[in-house]
């Protein structure tokens, strides 16, 4: 594999995997359009590509990183190889930019970690990642409008504070409402589950949605459960107007796939 | 922004018992992908080292949180503040790993001393846990 080795290169590497075929990503495309390697070691295969170090050397990630398209570009790219396996086999995502000197480096690493990527694949095996979303189109206070034909004209001062403090309250009362929903489907949610994350929420820039985000949880669901978690999304869809929920998956179980998880699973696993 | 709730959840109807992987809901967004790959999945140091704690700082923070997570305050949403992958005190775990495993390259390096207060540091972990 001297290809692979050759000065000013490096291996990016975007999940570990097992059991899978030699040829299943042969039209997949990593980052920079390369084509994806399946570099195997005892059973576990590290799903690499090669990268010029002019772009994916430190100094050159230092700056990239700070590049927002250059930052889509490449989450696109690991995302889609990552998927492009997932489809496949259980795959442990690594995070973003990981990358080695040369393949022989990535052995090593895999020798050095089996024990540790072997847990996480089998954890994950035969469960697939889910985001659940919840938004709320709720007033903002400042933007209450007045409502109109309650002036007491006397007292011009009191009616206005009046005015406001039924606004506030009006407002607060709402928003404490879908919290509360927001709440309500999470722990329908996690009864499905066999573990979940809180993410935070998003910025409407990135995410295109522009109410509030009430919740950003990410679920591990099992296959033999997929079907009845999306029955349970889409009834609580249905029993809660109020609210919008936006399902997405399946992913990669990017939120599950460190090591010191399931300790947390305890406080959000619901009741 | 004015989608009826539960458009995208036509045709999830489809989804096989064994194969869940077999159909996308919808293309992922660009937030919800950055969420993943870069706070998430395992991290481990390969051979270049580059900080995304550093970048979570400039890029991520700017663009992705910071906005966010003031006005989820003022609503009273807070609880990816008990989630422990985003409190700070893994932040401050992520961060000690790094600047430890800088020092063990200088070490194996020869470029430095080993520091006494990285030990004490450490018996303080130990003793909090």
């Amino acid at each position: 594999m001297s290809d692979t080795e050759s000065p000013g290169f490096g291996i990016y590497v975007y999940g570990i995997t097992r059991d899978l075929p030699g040829e299943a990503l042969k039209d997949v495309k990593g980052v920079s359009g390369a084509p994806v390697l399946l570099m195997e070691q005892d059973g576990l295969i590290a799903l690499g590509s090669r990268v010029s170090l002019s772009e994916f050397g430190e100094a050159a990630l230092r700056e990239n990183l700070e590049d927002i398209e250059w930052l889509e570009s490449t989450a696109r790219a690991h995302h889609a190889v990552v998927d492009a396996a997932l489809e496949r086999a259980a795959t442990v995502p690594l995070g973003l930019v990981t990358v080695y000197r040369n393949e022989e480096r990535v052995r090593k690493a895999l020798r050095e970690r089996r024990e540790e990527f072997v847990g996480a694949l089998d954890r994950i095996t035969g469960r697939t990642e889910w985001g659940v979303k919840v938004y709320a189109d709720v007033k903002r206070p400042e933007s209450a409008s007045a409502p109109a034909g309650k002036e007491a004209p006397s007292r011009p001062g009191t009616s206005y504070l009046q005015r406001r403090l039924v606004q506030r309250n009006t407002a607060e009362e709402e928003r404490r409402k879908v919290l509360a929903v927001a709440e309500y489907i999470h722990c329908q949610l996690c009864d499905l589950a066999v573990a979940t994350r809180l993410h935070r929420p998003q910025d409407p820039q990135l995410s295109g949605e522009q109410g509030w985000m009430l919740l950003n949880a990410a679920y591990l669901v099992d296959d033999a459960r997929v079907e009845e978690f999306h029955d349970a999304v889409a009834h609580l869809t249905r029993l809660h107007p109020d609210v919008r929920v936006r399902l997405t998956g399946p992913w990669a179980p990017y939120s599950f796939a460190a090591e010191e998880e399931p300790e947390e699973e305890e406080a959000w696993t619901g009741p | 922004m004015s989608e009826p709730p539960g458009r995208e959840m036509s045709g999830y109807g489809g989804y096989g018992r064994g194969a869940p992987q077999s159909r996308r809901s919808e293309p992922a967004n660009l937030a919800d992908i950055l969420e993943r790959v870069l706070d998430k999945g395992i991290v481990i140091a390969g051979d270049i080292q580059v900080n995304l704690l550093d970048i979570e700082l400039l890029t991520i923070k700017l663009r992705l949180v910071i906005v966010s997570v003031d006005k989820a305050k003022e609503m009273g949403i807070n609880w990816w503040e008990n989630d422990p992958t985003l409190s700070t005190g893994h932040r401050d775990m992520v961060e000690e790993n790094r600047r430890l495993r800088e020092r063990v390259a200088d070490l194996e390096a020869g470029t430095e001393e080993y520091p006494e207060e990285v030990e004490e540091e450490y018996y303080e972990e130990d003793r909090r846990e």
